[in-house]
């Protein structure tokens, strides 16, 4: 058959394009695809922009400036980083366990509720010594967030509830229940925002050290990176070190394989959920406590949902999650500039589109085939 | 969705023809569908995800080339329409069949349309056969890869006339993500509860409607029966607006409940990708 085909053609070879399943997938290969995703992003992007009448170039230098060009901006973009590494360690533990967690953006709207519920009922009065005020603030913010992911965690596992819907639509109602307050009851003199946080709830800045480290002076990098680090290590620890990260791993690749090795599906999902929403949660709390020192309605650019990209960029690794928040920390800086401010959203699921399509390569040898 | 309600009130506004928008917006849907369906039928990506990035640029496409819309005023809107003879029918005409957009009469045509196609016609067969059991199918020579990318794009022609619905007729006007309010992600839940049925589905998707209706009758009148209406300060309406979504969780463990029960529920190789001569996951 083949060469009747040849023949019919004259001898002349056509070449196609054909996929071989991989049996091993080389290390680099994950680094290498996502390095390239982002590239083949920022180049459609590019075009986008010379096609809206831009200089993509001046576009690029103008954000790389604006987001890592002195130790002032780098400042600014780590702190908007670090609600994104809470977020994203957050949505990468629980798509490790293929949990479909779209409701980070909730989670971290709930997490800054409950830490504001400390200061704001109050729960502790406002001269408690910091320590204290910001463990409680945490644990709360900690405690409303994983709420919020046990409440479609448990209908997921108890009753096979969709998860991506529910975690969605807990989005809306966590951020009509925030409204709730700041509009209400916590609303100072009728404004659309809390009274300022007392001093006890700011977690420690930098520039509250410049008296005896000068070079810190106007830098409002927060201990929320720390929180950040800590957490990422912690999620490392228990994904790729622990037991139970062993069974959130099994779970993920082979639900059913799982079953019959007598893992705990239920409740596995349930507890994974809640700390996938406590993650988030404490990025909340991190960003009243160390940025914004008041309970408002805008407290978040869509954190939640950057999350998620950063989570799915970063191939669920919880240290590459600190790298890629760092980079989008950037890119949502920078893209506070850009008019229209669509961009960097567009931008955002250009890159996501680029980095899922890009997967295919690890599962696949792309092969040159001649026919 | 989104999309379809920028460019349908767009294009409305700069040629004046509700109808060239209501076009232009069902295209502009189904383009951003077919980004959907490359990724997933052709790089064979998680369709969760896929779906997520579709939004994303959707929502951002529509807030750049939105900008500025919002000031846009009025337009020329989709006419409504008295149907004759049927109006006249006692309680049922006045509600169903006087002075409604167009739109809304579609609706009613499109539910037993496709409802007929799906479960009574070939090609409906074949759809059916592709989102159970897609080897099969292919078995029988049935182009599972083009049936995909066909329906995807069907899917996004409609999620963009929707948007369009919202945007020409509904409540008129562009208000950037606040136009559709999550109201894609709600009509998710409804096919869930539905399991994939669309006469429940339309049953849902009223329901909805009714409740909409009444989220904004409660924040009207000062006197709720004898109680003084809590809903008319701001504050408190913020639970109303809640009602919806928590709604949609709530029929989703009901639609769960009752697939668990019936053995019944999602197409079986939904979410799933389909290669040639490999087996399923």
């Amino acid at each position: 058959m083949a060469t009747n085909d040849t023949l019919a053609k004259g001898f002349r070879p056509t070449y196609s394009l054909r996929l071989e399943r991989r049996l091993t997938t080389p290390k680099w290969l994950p680094v290498a695809t996502s390095v390239g995703a982002v590239v083949v992003a920022l180049i459609v992007g590019a075009l986008l922009i010379y096609l809206g009448g831009g200089h993509p170039l001046a576009a690029y230098q103008h954000i790389l400036e604006a987001a890592f060009g002195s130790v002032g901006v780098f400042n600014d973009t780590l702190v908007k980083a670090t609600p994104l590494i809470l977020v994203g360690l957050a949505c990468a533990l629980a798509f490790r366990m293929r949990l479909w967690n779209i409701g980070a953006e909730g989670q971290f709207f709930m997490g800054a509720w409950g830490a504001s519920a400390v200061v704001l009922l109050p729960l502790l009065p406002a001269t408690t010594p910091k320590p204290l005020m910001l463990l409680a603030m945490a644990l709360a913010g900690f405690l409303c967030g994983a709420l919020w992911g046990f409440i479609p965690g448990y209908l997921k596992a108890k009753l096979n509830v969709n998860e991506v819907v529910t975690t969605l639509m807990m989005n809306y109602i966590a951020t009509s229940w925030v409204l709730f307050w700041v509009f209400g009851a916590w609303s100072e003199g009728g404004f659309q925002m809390s009274r300022m946080f007392p001093r006890t709830a700011w977690m420690p800045r930098l520039l509250d050290y410049a008296k005896s480290i000068p070079a810190f002076g106007g830098l409002t990098l927060h201990g929320g990176i720390l929180l950040g680090l800590i957490a990422a290590t912690i999620v490392w620890f228990i994904v790729s070190r622990s037991k139970w990260g062993y069974e959130i791993r099994l779970i993920g690749d082979n639900p059913r394989a799982a079953h019959y090795a007598g893992i705990n599906i239920v409740r596995n999902t349930v507890l994974v959920m809640m700390l996938s929403g406590g993650l988030a949660g404490l990025a909340g709390m991190s960003e009243i406590s160390g940025v914004v020192h008041r309970l408002q309605g805008a407290i978040s650019p869509g954190y939640g949902f950057t999350g998620i990209i950063v989570a799915w960029l970063a191939k669920l690794n919880p240290f590459a999650v600190v790298l890629v928040s760092v980079l989008f920390g950037g890119l949502i800086l920078a893209g506070r500039e850009i008019q229209p401010s669509g961009i960097p959203r567009m931008l955002q699921g250009i890159i996501l589109f680029c980095v899922i399509a890009s997967d295919v390569l690890l599962r696949y040898r792309v092969r040159l085939v001649r026919s | 969705m989104l999309l379809g309600a920028m460019f349908g009130f767009k294009v409305a506004v700069g040629t004046g023809n509700p109808w060239l928008g209501l076009l232009v917006a069902m295209l502009a849907g189904g383009m951003l569908s077919l980004l959907h369906a490359v990724v997933t039928i052709n790089f064979q990506a998680d369709q969760v995800v896929s779906g997520l990035a579709t939004n994303f640029v959707g929502i951002g496409l529509s807030l750049v080339l939105g900008e500025g819309l919002s000031k846009a005023g009025t337009t020329a809107l989709l006419p409504n329409w008295t149907v004759p003879g049927l109006s006249a029918i006692p309680i049922l005409g006045p509600i169903l069949f006087t002075n409604q957009s167009i739109l809304v009469y579609f609706g009613y045509l499109l539910t037993p349309a496709v409802a007929f196609y799906i479960n009574r016609t070939r090609p409906g067969m074949h759809l059916r056969a592709v989102g159970e059991y897609p080897s099969a199918a292919d078995a029988l020579g049935i182009n599972v890869y083009r049936l995909r990318y066909l329906y995807v794009f069907i899917g996004g022609l409609l999620a963009g006339l929707a948007g369009a619905t919202i945007s020409l007729a509904i409540s008129p006007g562009w208000f950037s993500e606040l136009t559709t309010a999550g109201q894609g992600w709600i009509a998710i839940g409804i096919v869930i509860f539905a399991q994939w049925n669309p006469w429940r589905a339309l049953a849902g998707a009223y329901m909805f409607g009714a409740l909409r209706r009444l989220i904004l009758d409660l924040q009207g009148p000062t006197m709720l029966l004898w109680f003084e209406n809590p809903f008319r300060a701001q504050s408190p309406g913020f639970f109303l607006q809640m009602l919806p979504y928590a709604l949609t969780i709530i029929i989703l463990v009901i639609g769960s409940r009752s697939a668990m029960k019936k053995r019944v529920g999602a197409p079986a190789a939904l979410g799933l990708p389909y290669v040639r001569g490999e087996r399923g996951r």
